[in-house]
């Protein structure tokens, strides 16, 4: 029984649903482009739905490349009330979520497509120093001279303080990365399912210390869709509905987090808190769990600004397959940036993984009786954080 | 032929601390309103929205609040120089930046050690600020 509907709390009743997630084909795709790859997972997540591109007035997207939204409204034939390019990293479709809450609570939209692609890795477009911007730029100016890579840097510096401060151990982060494929391995979508150990972790080549090469999230190629509309709207459609029970965003930087005076409190925890609340759900209704996992030691630390562990603790909670198939946390189960894949940016995965978690469509890696997710969208660097609370309807 | 090194292009809010680099002289911003120092410069103090920032020279002395060790470079110029530091350094005025630890033991960097400016002339226009181990004394934090 849910709060809002026994009356327990004050959490509001939800107002939307997802009712269309898919992707589009994975892993690698030569000659194919991250506008052929958001449209073919729009056209899948909108026939879930059992609706037409002529029902969307609402369209979300984010890509590399400039006018995301105008794009797709032009190769989807779409005329859209309402359109949103929110570009803010990781996280940005998870905000697309929240945007399109607020805009068919508003009237302004009644079915929202929220679209994604990227073929960063057939395109080897991928650098670790980031994307070059303008000379006169803050980044170019106090950043990029030092060699910094980005965003990778920042979450090394950030283990190493945490290491720092805790003693959490390069062995606690390759456990991350092991759960992750373990999870992987149940995915007959993921790109990396072979099995991996602590010790192939530990003695993969060191990028940045102290996070090596399977500390780090996949390069793939891969885009993804989902549908957004009203509850009342979503009951007569196809698929069973996923309600977004809370949402809560925030932003803070961009690629130079001076600011940020504590690098392990970065904000998450406040739009945990928002969300969950919203929501009217404790850590202990949450039955399955995705986190944004760039970075073994970003899943540590997420983990403790999530409210899911005490801050310093998340190195031994992730440890002794705590995180794994079999553990008691199931999270990230379709094997995470690190293992099912990762075309520059997770968000709208996480949320793809979850529906089908709470719609029970996950088979060998079912978590059961999933009834609540939370998943939790990064941006750049610690720049920005999502957290999306969703129930099966 | 080696690569180029990205560097800054100075602006107007931060032409006197690339000035200042180049004289080796480490500058910050402090608010003659409300005191607060700020990092990077701003046409504004970000703390009371006032137009009074002023340059204040720091003392080039500091803590690191965390580093990382690259041992990819993170452009082709940084190719020769794996494996190098970046660290962001707590300035003992509280403002963070970013810069290499330099001149130093990259065995020894640890969060909390103390670190003291340098100045690598990188062109005749570009000073970077950097930053080197200050003995060995450690911090408490």
């Amino acid at each position: 029984m849910n709060d809002w509907e026994t009356g327990r709390t004050m959490a509001a009743k939800p107002r939307v649903a997802i009712v269309g997630a898919a992707e589009s084909d994975l892993g690698k795709t030569p000659g194919r482009t991250a506008l052929q790859l958001q449209a073919q997972a729009a056209r899948l997540a909108v026939m879930e739905a059992g609706l037409t591109f002529k029902d969307i007035d609402g369209v979300f997207a984010h890509t590399e490349g400039v006018f995301p939204s105008l794009l797709m409204t032009e190769y989807l034939g779409i005329k859209a009330k309402y359109a949103d390019s929110t570009s803010a990293g990781g996280l940005s479709n998870c905000s697309h979520i929240v945007h399109a809450m607020g805009a068919i609570e508003a009237g302004l939209c009644s079915v929202a497509l929220i679209t994604y692609g990227s073929t960063q890795a057939s395109d080897a477009s991928r650098k670790l120093g980031g994307v070059a911007d303008d000379p006169r730029s803050p980044r170019s100016q106090f950043v990029t001279p030092y060699g910094q890579m980005t965003p990778l840097g920042y979450y090394a510096m950030a283990a190493q303080r945490h290491m720092h401060q805790y003693g959490t151990r390069p062995e606690q982060l390759a456990e991350v990365a092991v759960s992750a494929r373990k999870w992987a391995q149940l995915n007959p979508r993921a790109y990396r399912r072979e099995p991996l150990t602590i010790e192939e972790v530990l003695s993969s080549p060191m990028i940045a210390e102290p996070l090596h090469v399977r500390d780090c999230c996949l390069v793939t190629d891969g885009g993804g869709a989902l549908v957004v509309t009203s509850v009342d709207r979503s009951k007569s459609l196809k698929k069973k509905p996923v309600y977004v029970t809370g949402a809560a965003e925030n932003q803070s930087h961009q690629f130079t987090p001076f600011a940020v005076k504590d690098w392990l409190d970065t904000g998450l925890a406040a739009t945990a808190q928002r969300a969950m609340q919203m929501a009217g759900v404790t850590h202990k209704d949450i039955d399955v769990v995705q986190i944004y996992d760039h970075f073994t030691s970003g899943v540590i630390q997420a983990l403790e600004e999530l409210g899911f562990c005490k801050r310093g603790e998340g190195g031994a909670f992730v440890t002794g397959g705590h995180i794994a198939p079999g553990g008691t946390f199931p999270m990230n189960t379709s094997g995470g940036g690190l293992s099912y894949g990762h075309p520059g940016m997770f968000g709208i995965f996480l949320i793809i993984e979850a529906v089908r978690q709470l719609r029970g469509e996950c088979g060998e890696r079912q978590v059961k009786d999933a009834e609540i997710a939370l998943c939790q969208g990064a941006s750049v660097v610690f720049s920005g954080h999502t957290t999306l609370v969703l129930q099966r309807g | 032929m080696s690569a180029t090194r990205p560097l800054p292009q100075a602006i107007d809010e931060t032409k006197p601390y690339w000035d200042a680099a180049r004289a080796g002289k480490l500058l910050v911003q402090k608010c003659s309103s409300c005191g607060t120092y700020q990092f990077y410069p701003r046409s504004y103090c970000i703390a009371c929205m006032s137009d009074k920032v002023s340059w204040v020279e720091a003392s080039g002395k500091g803590m690191i609040y965390t580093f990382t060790i690259n041992h990819r470079p993170a452009n082709e110029y940084m190719k020769d120089k794996v494996p190098y530091a970046v660290a962001a350094i707590d300035l003992d005025e509280g403002v963070r930046l970013l810069a290499n630890i330099v001149e130093s033991d990259l065995k020894a960097i640890k969060c909390g050690a103390r670190v003291q400016v340098v100045f690598e002339k990188v062109t005749d226009e570009i000073t970077l600020p950097q930053f080197k181990l200050a003995g060995s004394a450690l911090s408490q934090s």
